[in-house]
């Protein structure tokens, strides 16, 4: 019964969405008041409904209704709880849902925060967001219905997938998921000031809040995702160019380009139509992905099962809303074109420049993304782009990233005078220089340009962020009263840049210097990695709630002082006789050492030898610690109360003008 | 300069910009493309030596040999002809004769040098490409004594 209320919501929801895009749109039209407004609570209703039928779903997990055919293929009686709620997005059914979920939560969202919008402005907004519902859940109830029965009622479920069955994968999706269908939210307010025409500071300053949001989210997701494929696929690695990564990472190049140049047009009203066009690329980006996970096309470990049905439809949609998108920004954009004076050498020169960056990488991942693809379409045989071509085109371009960062933070809105400029730069790029040079060495690694660079570039970007605070208290007599009066959104900047100095030094390093070792090893013996020894000591059977594991003991030392005790295990799931490689990792700010279980050579001795995987990672932590800080700075950054704020005085405004 | 020669000078430099960053792009992915091919094409075709590709096939029942430390050989083949691999590390999970695999590497002297094989999924998946290049024309059949390739493909 339970089921078939869910179904039912989505369905109800279906229909609100619906009324969500055309009352709103017909009251635009006949410039109707009452109309506009009903998009709020069409959204928050169209919210609750999807809400309800998700509840409906996880409860049939909760409880284990096996005659549910998307439970029973994802869960098992053994599951412990928490994976049983996680489960509902194991899935490709599951996880549209949440993805309609979290759309509609973002347009309540929107719909309770912004009651101040000038009401076309909001409703249009809405209506937008509402045609996105629409096409999302009919690809549900038409393609992936969740809430299917099967007959007959299998007696047990086929368990959730072991790769997901572990705490970061509970909150990567979701993270990720939020982070994609927010961008929707950018996309609708362009779509809605490409209609209305109007697109002005106060619109660019409705938008930021959400877009970083958004970002931040991404951002978190993709930072989870890599920390997730460290510890759970056995291999060492933390980010593998696969399809599906690019997917997340490809909104994530524009959505940050988009950040910056919003900044711009709140701030000197250029760059207008260009902001526009990368809050829909943002978007289109993140359709993209979702087309190319669910509909099976890539060869991943992410894709799920194929049904072309999907993937005709995702595409049709994606067809339809960039058709749509790309028609109104040719018809209407040429409108934003600003007149003033746009000088290369100020902040919104170096921002363009670094939008040009950005999106230039973004297209290069989309290209080395999709050119297997077209290849295999169009019969040029199979070809796969590997990671040696993302690494060799990506390098360059965030080198120069890098650098602008550190500039346009020192460089002045409108135009700057170098000789100011290079008053304000030298002391952090000489620090910078020396820093970069002896960093290598004090860390006792070898000395490579390639380090010495990243070094280099790491530490500027940390140097020239800390210095935006430090000119900004420096600049009031009360030191105190200066700090405490630094707005969150310069703290927010300020923390995300150096969120982005720590990534690239644990990048640099990471990448440099990290030592593998695949290893034969039996019981009692002993490997050396990089200084540390490591002695195999044996596995022995143990039993887990819903798998049965080998688990190993690895004793690492270095000379002679014992450093850790580390336990990888290799579990072999019960119902789907899966096995899985759960690795054993040692870390500090400066170093991991990561043990993972191979195989075992010889099957038939308990006390057989051993394939062993070995690796020294320096500085590994940090290339997730500056994804963590990234997302804390948007968090921060999203939270000045300006946004609220000038929100009011805007609507004030707005009312004045419509009264005159 | 005036103001519109400024203009023009920093569209020129954007656009030139571009253009090698495109130039940079196209190298660096020719050089880095790899394509896939199963036993048969390599057999058949002759495939330059030192040409690192992507192998695709079945790990022939039986033969799977260890030799020192991680060394291991096997033989991996399609519906007609079969190839010796060489691999030395750590296979996959999922590594087990009889099934769907693809190797990274090149070829030497008549043997498949791997220095990375996947065996990704549940027993049952077979990646596409090598689902797709397994299937005759009447796409029905299996070549035994594997696993069925249409089940798999499926």
């Amino acid at each position: 019964m339970i089921p078939e209320l869910g179904h039912f919501a989505l369905v109800a929801a279906l229909l609100v969405a619906l009324l969500q895009v055309a009352l709103p749109a017909f009251g635009v039209w006949r410039r109707d008041r009452r109309l506009m407004a009903v998009a709020s609570s069409a959204a928050q209703t169209q919210f609750l409904l999807i809400l309800f039928a998700y509840l409906c779903l996880s409860w049939a997990f909760v409880t284990r209704d096996w005659s549910v055919a998307y439970v029973a293929a994802n869960s098992h009686s053994d599951l412990p709880l928490a994976y049983r709620i996680s489960a509902v997005w194991g899935a490709h059914e599951g996880s549209m849902l949440l993805w309609v979920l979290m759309l509609s939560g973002w347009a309540a969202a929107v719909s309770v925060f912004n009651r101040r919008l000038p009401p076309d402005l909001a409703a249009t907004t809405l209506a937008v967001l509402g045609a996105v519902g629409v096409g999302f859940l009919l690809f549900i109830l038409l393609t992936s219905n969740p809430f299917e029965r099967s007959f007959p009622v299998p007696a047990d479920g086929r368990d959730l997938n072991p790769l997901l069955q572990d705490p970061g994968l509970v909150i990567h999706p979701p993270m990720l998921y939020m982070g994609y269908v927010g961008f929707s939210v950018a996309f609708a307010f362009a779509l809605a000031a490409l209609i209305s025409g109007r697109l002005d500071a106060a619109w660019a300053r409705w938008t930021r809040p959400w877009t970083t949001t958004a970002w931040l989210f991404l951002t978190c997701g993709i930072t989870l995702g890599s920390w997730w494929a460290y510890n759970e696929l056995g291999w060492g690695g933390w980010w593998f160019w696969d399809p599906v990564e690019n997917a997340s990472f490809m909104p994530w190049l524009v959505g940050t380009a988009l950040i910056h140049s919003l900044a711009v047009t709140e701030k000197r009203g250029q760059l207008k139509a260009w902001t526009v066009l990368l809050a829909i690329l943002a978007f289109a980006l993140s359709l993209l992905g979702t087309f190319l996970v669910r509909s099976g096309v890539l060869v991943s470990v992410h894709a799920f099962a194929t049904d072309p049905a999907r993937g005709v439809f995702i595409l049709t949609f994606l067809a339809i809303v960039l058709g749509i998108a790309f028609t109104l920004y040719a018809w209407r954009a040429p409108k934003f074109v600003s007149q003033a004076d746009f000088a290369l050498f100020s902040r919104e020169g170096l921002l363009l420049l670094n939008n040009v960056f950005l999106v230039v990488a973004a297209f290069a991942v989309l290209l080395g993304t999709l050119y297997p693809l077209l290849a295999e379409a169009l019969n040029l045989g199979k070809v796969s782009v590997g990671p040696p071509y993302f690494n060799a085109v990506f390098l360059p371009l965030t080198a120069p990233l890098a650098v602008l960062v550190g500039l346009a933070a020192a460089v002045g809105w409108k135009r700057a005078k170098p000789a100011e400029v290079w008053k304000r730069v030298r002391v952090p790029a000489a620090l910078a220089v020396v820093a970069g040079l002896a960093l290598p060495w004090a860390l006792g690694h070898r000395t490579l340009l390639a380090a010495i660079a990243g070094g280099m570039l790491a530490i500027w970007v940390l140097l020239t962020a800390a210095q935006e605070i430090g000119r900004r208290v420096l600049a009031k007599r009360d030191r105190v009263q200066g700090l405490l009066q630094v707005p969150r959104a310069v703290w927010g900047m300020t923390l995300a840049h150096a969120g982005l100095g720590i990534w690239v030094l644990g990048v640099s390093f990471v990448s440099l210097y990290s030592v593998e070792k695949d290893v034969r090893l039996g019981p009692g013996q002993a490997a050396e990695l990089s200084g540390y020894a490591f002695r195999f000591d044996g596995v022995e059977g143990r039993a887990g709630p819903n798998y049965d594991a080998d688990h190993g003991r690895v004793e690492v030392s270095r000379g002679g002082r014992v450093i850790a005790e580390l336990e990888p295990e290799k579990r072999r799931y019960r119902a789907s006789g899966q096995v899985m490689t759960e690795s054993a990792v040692d870390h500090n700010a400066l170093r991991d050492l990561y043990v993972a279980l191979g195989e075992p050579i010889d099957k038939a001795r308990a006390d057989g030898d051993w394939a062993l995987r070995l690796y020294y990672k320096p500085m590994m932590r940090l290339v997730w610690w500056g994804g963590f800080i990234m997302a804390l700075g948007g968090l921060i950054a999203a939270s000045d109360r300006r946004y609220r704020l000038a929100q009011a005085r805007e609507t004030v405004a707005v009312r004045a003008e419509a009264l005159a | 300069m005036t103001k519109r020669q400024k203009r023009m000078a920093a569209v020129a430099a954007l656009v030139a910009g571009l253009a090698l960053a495109a130039v940079f792009g196209f190298t660096a992915f020719r050089k880095n493309m790899m394509y896939f091919y199963t036993p048969t094409d390599i057999v058949e075709h002759k495939v330059a030596d030192n040409a690192r590709l992507r192998l695709g096939g079945l790990v022939t029942v039986g033969s799977l040999k260890r030799g020192d430390g991680l060394n291991v050989e096997f033989t991996l083949a399609d519906c007609e002809k079969s190839l010796p691999v060489r691999y030395d590390g750590i296979l996959p999970d999922l590594f087990r004769e009889g099934q769907g695999i693809v190797a990274t590497g090149q070829m030497k002297d008549g043997v498949f040098v791997a220095d990375e094989v996947l065996a990704k999924h549940d027993e049952n998946y077979m990646p596409p490409e090598l689902a797709k290049s397994l299937k005759t024309a009447d796409g029905r059949h299996s070549c035994a004594p594997f696993k069925s390739v249409m089940q798999a493909a499926n």
